[in-house]
C-alpha cells in the first residue's frame, strides 16, 4: 500500500509541478498559439495531477484529500523530477527570474513528454486498475504534447543560426538532469515489485530512440549526460522548487479549507 | 425504479455540452449509463480531457436536468475505458460540422508510441467546414479547449477549429 502511494505521489508531483510551470506562460507565451498550446498542456497536467492525487487520497484514508496533498505539503516532501521544477530561463540568460526562455520550455517537456508516452504506455497495464485507467487517458494527451514540443524543437534547432546555439545550449543545460530518470529510488523499485509500476531502466533504449531521432532531425548535438545525478524524486530538490510551491500555495494557505 | 431510468434518460437526451452547446452529452459519449445503484439512481459520465474545465459544470447540468424533473441520482465519474472521439455519434458529428467545427477523424487503430513519434502518421486531411475545400493547413496543435485544434482554410482563408482525434 505505502509503496503504491509513494509512487502515485510521485507521478502526481511531476505532473502537478510541470503543469505550474508551464502555467507560467500564461500571458506571455511568445506567440498567441503558443501562449494557448501552454495553457491547454498545463491544463492536461493538472489534470491528470489530480486523479493522481484523488486516487492517492483515497488509499490514504481519512482526512486526506487532494488539496491536502497539493498545497499543504512542503518541499522535502515533494517527490517530482529536478528537472521538471527548474526555471524557464535557460543557462545563456543568467539566473533572472524573470527571464523566460522558450527553447528552455521546449527541450524540458519534450525529454519528459518522450519519456511519459512510453511510461503511461506501459502502466496501462499495471496491475492497480485505478493507475492504468488514469495511465490510458494520459497516454493520449502525452502524445500531442510530445507531438507539440518535438515539433518545436526541429523547428529551433533547425531554425536560425540564433534559435540553433540557444535551443542547444538548453539542450547542453537540461539533459545531464535526464539522469534522475534511470537512477535508483526505493520507492520506485518497491512499487515495480509490486507490479505497480514498471521498471524505466526497460524503457531507456526507446527513449533514446525517440530523443536521437528527433535531436538528428534537428540538427541538434546529444550532449553527454554526466556529472551530478538529481535525486528529486527522493524528496531532495534543486533551491528552485520553494518559491515554485510558495507561488503555487499561497492562496491555499491564506484560506486553509476554502472551497468555490 | 427502472421507470425511473427510462425518465432519466430521456431528460438527459438533448443536454448539451457547455462548451460546444450544438451537441449534447449523449452525442458526445460523455453521458455513458443510466443506472440503478446501492443508493438508488446513478448517472454515469465519463471525463473527456484530465484538466477539461468543463467536467464539474457537466455534473451541476446533469443533475440540475434531473432534479427539475424530480428525479434525484448520483452522478459517478468513470475513467475506464477512457473516453475516445471515436465514440461521437454521426448525428453528433454533423453538428459539430455544421457549427463550423471540423469532426474527429477515426483514431488511429494501433498506437504504437515510438512508431507515431519517429515517423509519424501520415497527416489526414481536415477539410474546411465552411467551403469544404481540402486545402487547409494546421496554425497550432492547441486551440481555443483542450479537445481542439486551430485550422486556416487556404481557399476561403477562414480559420476554424478541428475536434482532434482523442
Amino acid at each position: 500500500m505505502s509503496a503504491a502511494i509513494d509512487y502515485l505521489l510521485h507521478l502526481a508531483d511531476n505532473a502537478l509541478v510541470l503543469g505550474q510551470r508551464n502555467a507560467e506562460w500564461c500571458g506571455h507565451g511568445p506567440i498567441l498559439e503558443e501562449d494557448i498550446a501552454l495553457s491547454n498542456v498545463s491544463l492536461d497536467l493538472i489534470g491528470q495531477a489530480r486523479m493522481l492525487y484523488q486516487l492517492v487520497a483515497t488509499l490514504k484514508g481519512g482526512d486526506a484529500t487532494e488539496d491536502k496533498l497539493a498545497y499543504f505539503r512542503d518541499t522535502g516532501e515533494f517527490r517530482n523530477y529536478t528537472l521538471l521544477e527548474l526555471p524557464h530561463h535557460g543557462p545563456l540568460s543568467g539566473y533572472a527570474h524573470s527571464s523566460l526562455d522558450y527553447g528552455t520550455t521546449i527541450v524540458r517537456n519534450f525529454l519528459y513528454s518522450a519519456l511519459m508516452a512510453l511510461l503511461w504506455e506501459a502502466l496501462a497495464k499495471s496491475n492497480n486498475t485505478d493507475l492504468a485507467a488514469i495511465a490510458a487517458k494520459s497516454l493520449k494527451e502525452v502524445r500531442y504534447h510530445l507531438r507539440h514540443s518535438r515539433d518545436w524543437l526541429v523547428r529551433l534547432g533547425d531554425g536560425t543560426d540564433e534559435s540553433h546555439v540557444r535551443v542547444q545550449a538548453s539542450l547542453d543545460h537540461l539533459m545531464p538532469y535526464t539522469q534522475e530518470f534511470w537512477a535508483h529510488s526505493p520507492a520506485e523499485a518497491a512499487a515495480v515489485k509490486d507490479g505497480i509500476a514498471v521498471d524505466l531502466n526497460t524503457l531507456k533504449a526507446d527513449w533514446d530512440a525517440i530523443v536521437d531521432a528527433a535531436l538528428e532531425e534537428a540538427t541538434l548535438q546529444r550532449p553527454k549526460a554526466g556529472g551530478y545525478v538529481p535525486e528529486g524524486k527522493n524528496g531532495v530538490h534543486s533551491e528552485h522548487l520553494g518559491f515554485l510551491l510558495a507561488e503555487m500555495q499561497s492562496l491555499a494557505r491564506a484560506h486553509p479549507n476554502g472551497v468555490w | 425504479m427502472s421507470a425511473n431510468v427510462d425518465a432519466a434518460w430521456a431528460a438527459l437526451e438533448d443536454l448539451a455540452d457547455p462548451e460546444i452547446p450544438v451537441i449534447s452529452l449523449r452525442e458526445l459519449g460523455i453521458l455513458r449509463d443510466v443506472r440503478v445503484g446501492a443508493d438508488g439512481l446513478e448517472v454515469v459520465i465519463t471525463p473527456t480531457y484530465s484538466g477539461c474545465p468543463a467536467m464539474s459544470q457537466i455534473e451541476d447540468d446533469v443533475r440540475s436536468t434531473l432534479l427539475a424533473k424530480g428525479i434525484s441520482a448520483r452522478v459517478v465519474t468513470q475513467l475506464a475505458p477512457a473516453w475516445t472521439t471515436d465514440w461521437m455519434s454521426e448525428a453528433g458529428k454533423a453538428k459539430l460540422h455544421a457549427y463550423g467545427i471540423a469532426p474527429p477523424h477515426q483514431t488511429p487503430a494501433g498506437s504504437n508510441v515510438v512508431r507515431f513519434i519517429s515517423k509519424p502518421a501520415k497527416v489526414e486531411t481536415v477539410p474546411c467546414p465552411h467551403c469544404g475545400s481540402a486545402h487547409t493547413v494546421e496554425s497550432s496543435h492547441f486551440g481555443s479547449t483542450a479537445c481542439k485544434a486551430l485550422y486556416k482554410c487556404l481557399d476561403c482563408q477562414e480559420p476554424f477549429d478541428y475536434f482532434k482525434p482523442y
